[in-house]
């Protein structure tokens, strides 16, 4: 582990986490939380998502702002592109929740980070989901995330980092382990 | 359950004991090697006890292992207090009926006052028990009569029961699982495929020797503990053991909790002092898949963070194995072999995510998934939300007088090993002396 004489400085509160994980454990209830969205269909393909409300330590809570991005097909797909794809967002999400864990190991092991970039590509053949070939799922078949990280760190630092990033992050969670979805109708 | 049958007893929180229940300072519950060595330190001490055990001495090593299973520490390890291993293949590992041998020799060497045969079915603290509710004190209820004593050491192990996932109900009916447990040999087995599900020393031993058996085999890999059986030319429990990692103390440990839960490390004993890593395994046709994550209509799927798990168990075998290096250098040690790295886990080019079992040929599932203490008996309310005794390196949390011992990474990381017990043996005896000492002031 690299040890610095300066404090480092990712900008993450790993006392907090680290206290909030140890009181979590003697009150497990309170760590079940409840993740919202709200889609509402606009136009087309186009939709808009708000991200408000959430619960977890036994009560509601509320983003300070609602936060709203649109999702779209693009203009191959005779759509109109006024937002990005839904397997893009997910990207999005993974890349997110990967990073923060980057910035949040690298705090507790007490290393510095000066620049972090996360490229990620999805490998998906569309003869699925345009319903032309039933051997071809769906979904991305291969998910590369690459980390471009520049810090005070050895290169077998860094793939430790990025290993533990992927241990603790819930998007990774998701995309490589089957979950559970309902879809119903209210 | 009622005791001896007398109908004074009844399962209830207070109860009423026999007027035949008969006082001892000690009950140790458990004669396996953990329970023997705290036994023989309250020898030591002229302590009074008993060793109460279900069935024979070593039990869980005569009637739960499979055919071909030796320890995984080699025999020069094999030390327990008043007795050590003193054989001629001190770099040897033990057979199953060479353990048994070791532990009931053991066992009579310390004059053991062992109770065979004698199975609790309920301790419960003080009240009733014959000893002042305020000075606590314990009762053991078994099926041979009930003891009330001042202290209790549970040593009845922390592998009484085969975990196996709840995804279980789902395999399909015509595929046969067994656990480690009931598993004995690959002959045993019928003759189709085998999913051994988890990458311990258990998955891994058992998955090479059905690969043997001439059987194909798919192995389920989640996060595990990859170590070579030999290092520089000395066995890995040389290392740590020389190195000090083996004696770490459980409070200077950094997660605790993460320590005590490791699978056990991808090690076998073998007269040959191999390696079975999984490169082992794949480079001789098992198949390697990610964890189990569900089973739906017949098909399994597997996470596609195998690559990931596999990266972790390398990084930290190179952690490890730097130590060992970082160490021979500091103590300027006389070694030839000079320091290298073993090649990293070869992946899969595209991992297999989904698997209908039946139509790939598989006929048994192998849940080599880990196992857990069975505390059924247990009536004094210290377990924690998820089942295990709340102590402090084996000193269990508001119960005084109550012991636990012979549990992964108890007080040192050596805790659950043979020679674990000699030091967790020692500490814990002085603390249940002290305790004695008290009650009786």
């Amino acid at each position: 582990m690299t040890m610095t004489n300066s404090p480092v400085n990712n900008g993450v509160n790993t006392e907090a986490l680290l206290g909030a994980r140890d009181a979590l454990s003697q009150a497990p209830e309170a760590a079940d939380f409840v993740w919202k969205a709200e889609c509402k269909w606009i136009d087309g393909t186009y939709s808009e998502t708000t991200l408000d409300g959430f619960s977890g330590l036994g009560q509601d809570h509320n983003h300070p702002t609602p936060h709203t991005f649109g999702m779209d097909h693009p203009e191959c797909f005779a759509s109109q592109d006024r937002g990005a794809t839904p397997p893009e967002a997910l990207l999005a999400a993974l890349a997110g929740c990967l990073t923060a864990g980057v910035a949040s190991v690298a705090q507790h092991r007490g290393i510095q980070l000066r620049s972090v970039t996360a490229n990620v590509e999805g490998k998906m053949n569309v003869l699925g989901i345009l319903g032309a070939d039933p051997d071809i799922r769906n979904g991305f078949t291969d998910v590369a995330v690459t980390f471009d990280i520049d810090a005070d760190a050895t290169p077998e630092e860094l793939q430790a980092l990025v290993a533990q990033s992927q241990k603790r992050s819930a998007v990774y969670d998701m995309v490589t382990n089957p979950t559970n979805v309902t879809v119903g109708v209210a | 359950m009622s005791p001896s049958g007398s109908p004074n007893t009844v399962k209830a929180r207070v109860s009423v004991l026999p007027e035949s229940a008969r006082r001892i300072s000690v009950a140790i519950i458990g004669a396996g090697h953990a329970g023997l060595a705290v036994s023989r330190r309250l020898t030591e001490r002229s302590i009074e006890h008993v060793v109460l055990e279900r069935g024979e001495v070593a039990n869980s090593w005569r009637t739960e292992r499979w055919d071909s299973l030796r320890l995984l520490t080699p025999n020069w390890q094999s030390q327990l207090p008043g007795m050590g291993y003193d054989g001629d293949e001190p770099d040897g590992f033990m057979t199953m009926p060479e353990v048994v041998d070791f532990i009931s020799t053991y066992a009579e060497t310390i004059s053991a006052p062992v109770h065979s045969s004698t199975t609790v079915t309920r301790l419960s603290a003080g009240v009733g028990a014959g000893v002042g509710a305020g000075a606590g004190g314990y009762a053991v209820e078994t099926n041979r009569g009930c003891w009330t004593c001042e202290a209790v050491v549970i040593a009845s192990g922390g592998s009484n029961i085969a975990n196996v996932p709840s995804l279980a109900s789902e395999v399909p009916e015509s595929i046969e699982t067994v656990t480690p447990m009931t598993y004995r040999s690959p002959e045993r087995l019928n003759d189709r495929g085998v999913l051994v599900v988890g990458a311990s020393a258990t998955g891994v031993q058992l998955a090479d020797e059905i690969l043997r058996s001439g059987r194909d085999v798919t192995i389920s890999v989640g996060e595990h503990v990859r170590m070579p059986r030999v290092y520089r030319g000395r066995d890995v429990f040389w290392w740590m053991d020389a190195a000090g990692i083996s004696d770490e103390r459980h409070t200077d440990i950094d997660d605790l909790v993460r320590a005590r839960n490791l699978p056990s490390p991808q090690l076998i004993g073998t007269p040959d002092r191999r390696s079975i890593d999984l490169n082992a395994l794949t480079d001789r046709g098992v198949k390697m898949v990610g964890r189990l994550g569900r089973i739906s209509d017949g098909r399994a799927q597997f996470a596609g963070s195998l690559a990931n798990v596999c990266v972790m168990g390398d990084l930290k075998m190179n952690r490890l194995l730097q130590s060992f290096d970082d160490w021979a250098t500091a103590t300027d040690l006389d070694i030839s072999d000079p320091p290298h790295r073993f090649d990293p886990t070869r992946l899969p080019s595209t991992p297999c995510l989904e698997l209908d079992l039946v139509a790939s040929g598989i006929g048994t599932i192998v849940w080599a998934t880990g196992y857990r203490p069975d505390y059924s008996w247990l009536d004094v309310p210290v377990l924690d939300r998820k089942g295990r005794i709340s102590h402090d390196g084996g000193i269990v949390r508001d119960a005084p007088g109550l012991y636990v011992t012979g549990l992964n990474v108890l007080r040192r990381r050596r805790s659950s090993f043979i020679n674990g017990a000699a030091h967790d043996s020692e500490e814990i005896s002085n603390h249940l002396a002290r305790h004695l000492a008290t009650t009786h002031a």
